[in-house]
């Protein structure tokens, strides 16, 4: 016992009460519901079956799919532009835009959707200023579909987008951009040929990160979606709370850890999964 | 090098982008002052009507004092936890503290509503549902992580010849810790402290879904607002929530410019 004791680091017994709570408040239980996906109601493959079996399930997963890939183009492309003009200008205009960045960062997710829902309604500011202006004589349908959702994520999901992307472009050393231009190559070439493929490895971090953040997005997708527009989290907390089907929705919930353990991995082999989230290792 | 004409284009675009991220939630304000019963936008006069009703409504203020002592509680227990996470990782700092650095980040990741099944999976053998230990515990979890990434960054510029040193000149571990390394990680500790408050203030998927009546949260009072559609006192409940984020965001402003300005002494 003794010889154990003194090869385990002393700094362990602090690691180990957030490391136990864990263990057994959060982990436990997501193993149980891996476990239930595979046992609920009966035994086998069944859960897994059932996404073949009818259309709604497969429709479900798809729509996810869908505005969590469009999501994902329109934040990065967004993000893209906007790390870009912030590494590329004076640091006191930067200050700025950092500052307006990190206030949306921090703004309620509630507060969020609040507005949106004040702007696209059907009376909504966006609508009635259209409509005032003449530019249109019946209100667009912003929400209740797939239009208002997609809005209401890319407009989450921007921030998230362009911090990845800040990281990787501050570390690129100009020199060889410089060096691009001296010999010979335009602007554009050496945008597209040295610039954009060096700040690769921050596009997929970038990437990866808004898609799994979009995966189990509720809030907005059930508010702006007006049940019209059902993707997986909001049709798992309806199985749960409603229907206490348990089986399904731990079928649903495995698949999509599943999805993003992946991305997390492909991520892992991009960049340091640490600089990501704003941490360090010695 | 001189900025050319994209650039500058580009440059253009990322102010209206940058402006799009703020600006639609102002429209909160506007709301929050319409002297109608139902949410609109004000015409010709201006009342304040609904910030009385917020201020004076028994079930908005155990709202807000609810979610004020959740977010404080959960503060508490996630900084002192994370914090001890986090020397304890740095010291060790082997490939197995590497790993579990990753392991605990995991519930910053892994998405919401399955953070959500697992809590309300096992919050209800336990009997936590509905109940402040079990929106704290659960809230804990999932902002420790937050504090384990500040600290991390704080120990990072820390000097581990300064914890020598004062192993050398005689002090205990424990003196050590109070006197030496937690003093020079406390913009980290305070940093971490502050993100985990509003993680749990703001925090809704998983408060749905093990939350009922007897405990009923800020986020999840104006949800309930939010899905009913009709309640200005919602617009209000908004425009105080943007003001106190805005109040934080200086707060950790300052915070941090004194943390860079520690670093460079």
């Amino acid at each position: 016992m003794n010889a154990v004791a003194r090869h385990i680091h002393p700094g362990w017994a602090i690691i180990a009460p957030l490391l136990v709570l864990v263990v057994a408040l959060y982990l436990g239980p997501i193993l149980n519901i891996m476990w239930l996906s595979v046992t609920d109601p009966e035994p086998g493959l069944g859960n897994y079956r059932k996404l073949f079996e009818g259309d709604t399930l497969l429709r479900i997963v798809w729509t996810t799919l869908r505005i969590c890939v469009i999501t994902t183009v329109f934040s990065v492309t967004l993000g893209y532009s906007i790390a870009y003009a912030m590494v590329h200008c004076h640091q006191r205009q930067k200050n700025y835009m950092l500052t307006l960045l990190l206030v949306s960062f921090w703004i309620s997710i509630l507060v969020r959707t609040f507005s949106w829902l004040m702007l696209l309604g059907r009376n909504g500011l966006v609508n009635n200023t259209l409509e005032t202006l003449g530019l249109i004589s019946a209100p667009i349908a912003f929400m209740r579909n797939e239009l208002g959702v997609l809005i209401g994520m890319v407009h989450y999901m921007i921030p998230y987008a362009v911090l990845p992307l800040l990281v990787s472009m501050q570390s690129l050393d100009s020199r060889v951009m410089d060096a691009s231009r001296n010999l010979g190559a335009s602007g554009s070439q050496t945008f597209w040929r040295i610039y954009l493929p060096l700040t690769l490895p921050g596009i997929v971090a970038s990437t990866l990160l808004v898609f799994i953040l979009s995966l189990g997005f509720y809030v907005t997708p059930a508010v702006l979606g007006g049940g019209k527009v059902l993707m997986v989290a909001e049709y798992i907390s309806v199985q749960l709370l409603v229907t206490l089907k348990w089986g399904t929705a731990a079928m649903l919930a495995a698949l999509m850890l599943a999805g993003v353990l992946a991305m997390l991995w492909i991520m892992s082999r991009f960049m340091k999964l640490s600089a990501v989230f704003g941490g360090s290792t010695r | 090098m001189r900025p050319g004409l994209f650039s500058l284009f580009n440059r253009a675009g990322a102010w209206v982008l940058l402006l799009f991220l703020v600006t639609p939630a102002l429209i909160a304000i506007p709301v929050s002052l319409t002297p109608k019963r139902f949410l609109s936008m004000p015409k010709d006069e201006l009342s304040l009507r609904h910030f009385q009703h917020l201020f004076t409504s028994e079930e908005w203020l155990s709202s807000f004092f609810q979610s004020g002592v959740i977010a404080l509680s959960t503060s508490v227990l996630a900084t002192f936890l994370g914090t001890l996470c986090a020397i304890g990782l740095w010291r060790v700092s082997s490939k197995y503290s590497e790993l579990v650095r990753a392991f605990l980040l995991l519930p910053l990741i892994i998405p919401q509503i399955i953070s959500a099944m697992a809590f309300y999976r096992l919050w209800i053998p336990l009997g936590l549902l509905d109940s402040y230990p079990g929106l704290i515990l659960a809230h804990t979890i999932l902002a420790a992580p937050m504090v384990l990434i500040t600290v991390s960054a704080s120990l990072a510029t820390f000097d581990p010849r300064l914890e020598q040193a004062s192993k050398n000149l005689g002090a205990s571990n424990w003196t050590t810790m109070r006197r030496v390394i937690l003093p020079s990680i406390r913009p980290g500790v305070f940093a971490g402290a502050l993100f985990a408050f509003i993680l749990s203030w703001d925090e809704i998927v998983v408060t749905l879904f093990i939350s009922k009546f007897s405990v009923y949260t800020l986020p999840r009072r104006m949800w309930n607002g939010i899905r009913e559609n009709t309640d200005p006192t919602v617009a209000a409940a908004a425009v105080v929530l943007i003001a106190i984020t805005i109040i934080a965001f200086v707060v950790s402003a300052i915070l941090s410019r004194r943390n860079a300005g520690e670093s460079r002494s």
